[in-house]
């Protein structure tokens, strides 16, 4: 399956009134299914616009979006998305977070015991099933992304699609949160697409590194294979000179090749 | 209880003079349990001893004043001899529209259920689809806009036309009250449901009917209760008005039945009680809404 998920010629403008903008022209890529993508860019390049068109919550202008070579324009439980804020429901619990998919996604295939049981087990994957009963405003922002990795992984999506999941949280949280996906990658073998504006995030967990070149009318502008063997460790892979050349190699792009240019 | 005393005894033991020890547990079991008396003691003093030294100043005042020959209104003892029997015995009943204060109370309480019930389903389900559908709004906003300038009491000659009866009337005018802020909140509420939530559910692929149930009523939960308590307070507004005209058995007609046999003390009386179950219904709004909303703060 080396085209599981394809972008096909893939177009996006922006039309309000008279004025459109070109966002997105011509982004063709194809991700293998288990693979880990990352696309990296500056921001206003359009990744997260990229994103949500996969998501299916928006629309392509030209072009489209195929996984398992059937065409995909609206938003489903198979191409679940963790969000940057996490958009949790602040009136239902932890549980009944991540309940509303699962109900949704297996309601009929399922028992009422069995759906109870996935819940904890994804909250167990998740290091989170000791905060069950809890509300979102109860618990820190690391918690609150966990618990969206948790509602997106319960819905067992064919692609996991991650919009800057770790923006929001401090270096410290970040780190931890990286390792818990790595591990959840390494185990569960998932297809990921992730949308990120950190290099070493990048280079650390993903199989190859989408670069987008500077808005309006954004491009793949290079796609780079990162040849690390998996698991990865943060720690060694600070000196490992393959990791090192990644890093410059994305770095070069964003900061000598697409520069951003400040908008006035 | 065993437990705790046996410790002590062994601490007793091991650090120091025997008497010490119960001497410190006494110390420790019981400040909790008075000093939580003394600290609710103290909030309820704080809350409610200001309005009753306001409330005796203003009374002592107005005795004063209106104690000199030639006033026009009577002193609040004066109020008190006048009304005791009504304050004394709110259930008596002799027939037609000679009832204890109670029944009045109760039948203008009854037509305010009614007549809110109504407007909080409609105006929830006509503020939703105003909120959800642009087309709606462009079509119905502007004249809920006009509709809701209009005064209460500007309704009832014509409610009395199509119904023709004082009853249906009064409920209706109630209902056309309370709806117009019930309306503009929900559908307030509806549209500043965050894009997030809406994606959520758009993943998740709830239906809309689900999404109605799961995203909108408890996002725009404190929306709709504001606009419910805004409604609860013009319907009482609004009751106490009609009943004037319409006539029959209710707190309104009391006050006019009163005023028309110049029972002065009478209207007073009747007006602490509509102001006292006017700010009984806005409470209990509020609580209501307060249980219900306790999880929708947005963290």
């Amino acid at each position: 399956m080396q085209n599981y998920l394809k972008l096909d010629h893939m177009d996006k403008v922006f039309t309000r009134g008279s004025t459109s903008t070109e966002v997105l022209k011509d982004i063709n890529l194809t991700v293998a299914r288990g693979e880990y993508v990352s696309i990296i860019g500056h921001s206003g390049c359009g990744k997260s616009t990229l994103l949500n068109i996969v998501a299916g919550l928006t629309n392509a202008t030209q072009g489209g979006v195929l996984l398992e070579g059937r065409e995909v324009n609206s938003p489903g439980p198979d191409r679940a998305v963790v969000f940057q804020n996490h958009s949790l429901l602040p009136w239902l619990t932890v549980y009944d977070n991540v309940r509303l998919g699962v109900d949704k996604v297996f309601g009929r295939t399922k028992t009422y015991v069995e759906r109870n049981d996935w819940v904890m087990h994804n909250l167990n994957l998740v290091q989170m099933a000791h905060a069950k009963d809890k509300r979102p405003s109860e618990i820190s922002g690391g918690m609150k992304q966990r618990v969206g990795i948790a509602r997106a992984l319960a819905m067992e999506p064919k692609v996991l699609l991650l919009d800057e999941p770790f923006g929001a949280l401090d270096a410290l949280t970040r780190a931890h949160l990286q390792d818990t996906v790595m591990a959840l990658h390494q185990k569960l073998d998932n297809t990921v697409m992730m949308i990120t504006h950190d290099v070493d995030e990048a280079v650390l967990l993903s199989d190859r590194i989408v670069m987008m070149t500077n808005g309006p009318s954004a491009r793949i502008g290079e796609v780079l294979d990162v040849p690390l063997p998996h698991p990865r460790k943060r720690l060694e892979l600070a000196t490992n000179p393959i990791y090192l050349k990644c890093r410059q190699r994305v770095l070069e792009f964003l900061y000598e090749r697409h520069r951003f240019v400040e908008a006035a | 209880m065993n437990v705790p005393a046996v410790k002590s005894e062994i601490t007793a033991k091991v650090s120091g003079p025997s008497e010490s020890a119960p001497v410190f547990k006494m110390a420790i079991k019981r400040r909790p349990w008075s000093d939580k008396a003394w600290k609710l003691a103290q909030s309820a003093a704080v809350r409610i001893v200001p309005p009753l030294i306001v409330l005796a100043l203003f009374l002592v005042v107005w005795e004063l004043l209106c104690s000199k020959p030639g006033a026009t209104l009577p002193p609040p003892l004066k109020v008190f001899r006048d009304t005791k029997d009504l304050i004394l015995d709110p259930f008596f009943d002799n027939g037609g529209i000679d009832k204890g204060l109670f029944w009045h109370l109760s039948a203008s309480l009854q037509r305010v259920a009614l007549g809110y019930s109504l407007a909080a389903i409609v105006g929830i389900a006509l503020g939703t689809l105003v909120g959800q559908s642009i087309w709606a709004m462009r079509g119905l906003d502007p004249i809920f806009q006009v509709l809701r300038t209009i005064p209460p009491l500007a309704w009832l000659p014509l409610s009395l036309a199509a119904f023709r009866d004082g009853q249906p009337s009064a409920i209706f005018v109630i209902f056309i009250t309370s709806i117009w802020p019930i309306i503009i909140n929900t559908a307030v509420g509806i549209r500043n449901i965050p894009q997030d939530y809406r994606n959520v559910a758009a993943v998740v692929r709830l239906n809309p009917f689900e999404f109605f149930w799961k995203i909108m009523i408890p996002s725009a939960a404190p929306y709709i209760f504001t606009g419910l308590r805004i409604g609860i307070g013009l319907s009482w507004l609004a009751i106490i008005a009609a009943e004037m005209l319409i006539g029959g058995v209710g707190i309104g007609f009391f006050i006019w039945d009163a005023w028309n046999s110049s029972h002065i003390s009478e209207i007073i009386l009747a007006l602490v009680y509509v102001g006292i179950v006017g700010f009984i219904l806005d409470r209990a709004i509020a609580m209501i809404g307060a249980f219900f909303t306790r999880g929708t703060s947005v963290a």
